[in-house]
């Protein structure tokens, strides 16, 4: 599915040299470097603590990098005020592993708030939604399939519908791109289709850019346009699907790499 | 051979108890307190309370007095609880790891919240009393720090609970502090914030009545008046009535609890 490169459009996003060091001796991100085009799905696999949490929060600027440069859109991230970062995050959707709701308050109120990042303060401190704003969100959470929840508090859904919810938030910032930091890990295969077939039409069709961190190597081959392959925070695999072998795989997982890749090759056999 | 689990719990039982023992024992020894005429005197308290701590038909015409001070001492504690709550939400939010802004005044907030938990009310009561002598201010400033101190600790805790996922996310969206605060940390917090909140209004009005002693005002000044000049059984009725009102208090707290918090 990947594009060959007809016009020199510029990227999206252009990830240079950055280098992450949290406290300990070894870096968490080690000289990564890598762009993504508009409306490209890109998986980032890889073994636990090899840094794709870490990757993904350095481009919304969750967590500040150590040196390099993340240009996001013709923005240089880490040179952003804190109003003009704002701006930026209002323009990046993220979707997290634990969902991250506010469990009390209902469907709606979750989604609505991904609108806040555009308001002016004391709009958004009080939560002041226009009709738009609220009917766009309806109109999101029917296409999630969660019309008939859409008054429920998020402490009565599944693990699936919280997830939904989780990506009506990102949705309704009408994203440029979405990052998401283990969107499956904690729902069932079911739950997991579901969620990934989403995501894959939200490239297709609406043209967002999706970066995705994932620990299903099965996943990121099946819905991947561009796979980048993570250890001990440097990138040693981008390339597309097919180009990620057997060989390749245990380059990135190191020692975990065995039942792994028979895992795949059980998956294929069926 | 694996350790045999039940002995060793037998045992630790056996120690732990040996030790209480000993220790009420040497209690006992030293302040020499004599533990069988501490129990029978509790009869003969029990026998002079029935035969003069009760009200009588006199005392009831001091009803309309007494519950108006009562009232008055309600009113002040649901203030000095409910103000003490608007800043102890405030320091709150400094200190509480998934609001504050800066680690430094987290620890700060949680120091204030530590010192002023930690003097006991009686101590306040003093303290004001030298710079406003007896009046309602002083107990009402007495209750206010208490609570403070106490609420404080109490929202820091439940604003930790409450998580910082829900805040990454709206941070993620772009989102400002006040809007991040005012919801998901407040729609989170709430009703377990709302729930201390009543607890303290309960135990303030108890305290109120103790704190009235010491400042001469509201219905614990009355208690003290009534029983100082030996008018037993209009200072039972002023008991009484404080029972009453407190239970009634914890009655309708509760059933607010219920409802807020699903």
């Amino acid at each position: 599915m990947r594009q060959e490169v007809q016009s020199p459009q510029p990227p999206l996003l252009e990830v240079s040299r950055v280098i992450k060091h949290y406290n300990g001796a070894k870096p968490a991100l080690n000289d990564v470097s890598f762009t993504v085009r508009k409306g490209e799905f890109i998986s980032v696999i890889g073994p636990s603590g090899a840094g794709k949490s870490t990757l993904l929060r350095c481009i919304n600027r969750m967590i500040e990098v150590t040196s390099g440069e993340v240009h996001f859109d013709g923005a240089r991230v880490s040179q952003l005020k804190h109003a003009e970062l704002k701006k930026l995050r209002s323009r990046i959707g993220m979707i997290f592993q634990h969902y991250n709701l506010v469990d009390r308050l209902t469907v709606i109120e979750n989604a609505l708030h991904g609108r806040l990042g555009a308001k002016s303060t004391l709009a958004g401190a009080i939560g002041n939604y226009s009709r738009e704003e609220k009917s766009h969100a309806l109109e999101v959470l029917a296409m999630l399939g969660l019309g008939e929840h859409v008054y429920q508090r998020c402490d009565r859904l599944s693990g699936g519908q919280k997830q939904r919810v989780g990506i009506a938030r990102a949705l309704v910032q009408n994203p440029a791109m979405i990052l998401c930091d283990e969107p499956i890990a904690s729902l069932d295969p079911n739950a997991s289709r579901i969620i990934m077939d989403h995501l894959k039409k939200f490239s297709k069709e609406m043209g967002i850019t999706l970066i995705v961190n994932l620990h299903q190597v099965n996943v990121a081959v099946n819905y991947s346009d561009r796979i980048l392959g993570v250890n001990s925070g440097r990138i040693v695999f981008d390339g597309t699907p097919d180009e990620l072998t057997t060989e390749r795989i245990s380059e990135i997982y190191g020692a975990q790499s065995d039942e792994l890749i028979e895992g795949l090759q059980k998956q294929y056999a069926t | 051979m694996p350790p045999d689990i039940f002995r060793r719990r037998r045992r630790d039982s056996l120690v732990f108890f040996s030790a209480l023992a000993l220790l009420t024992a040497g209690a006992v020894v030293i302040t020499r307190y004599d533990v069988i005429k501490g129990f029978t005197s509790v009869f003969r308290a029990v026998a002079w309370g029935a035969s003069n701590f009760y009200p009588d038909t006199h005392a009831l015409t001091k009803l309309p007095d007494i519950a108006r001070k009562l009232w008055g001492t309600v009113l002040m504690s649901v203030a000095a609880t409910t103000v003490a709550a608007v800043f102890a939400t405030l320091l709150a939010l400094l200190g509480s790891r998934t609001t504050r802004t800066h680690p430094a005044f987290s620890v700060l907030a949680r120091g204030v919240a530590s010192v002023f938990r930690n003097i006991p009310l009686v101590a306040w009561a003093m303290i004001l009393m030298l710079a406003f002598s007896q009046s309602l201010l002083t107990g009402y400033l007495a209750l206010f720090f208490g609570s403070l101190g106490f609420l404080t600790r109490a929202f820091i805790e439940t604003m930790d609970e409450a998580g910082i996922q829900a805040v990454e996310a709206l941070r993620a969206t772009g989102a400002g502090y006040p809007a991040i605060v005012l919801q998901a940390v407040l729609p989170s917090s709430l009703p377990q914030m709302i729930s201390w909140m009543l607890y303290m209004i309960d135990t303030n009005i108890r305290d109120a009545t103790l704190v009235g002693l010491l400042t001469g005002t509201g219905i614990g000044f009355s208690f003290d008046l009534y029983y100082k000049s030996f008018h037993f059984h209009e200072a039972s009725l002023v008991v009484i009535m404080i029972v009453v009102t407190v239970v009634a208090i914890e009655a309708i707290s509760n059933c607010i609890r219920r409802i807020i918090i699903r």
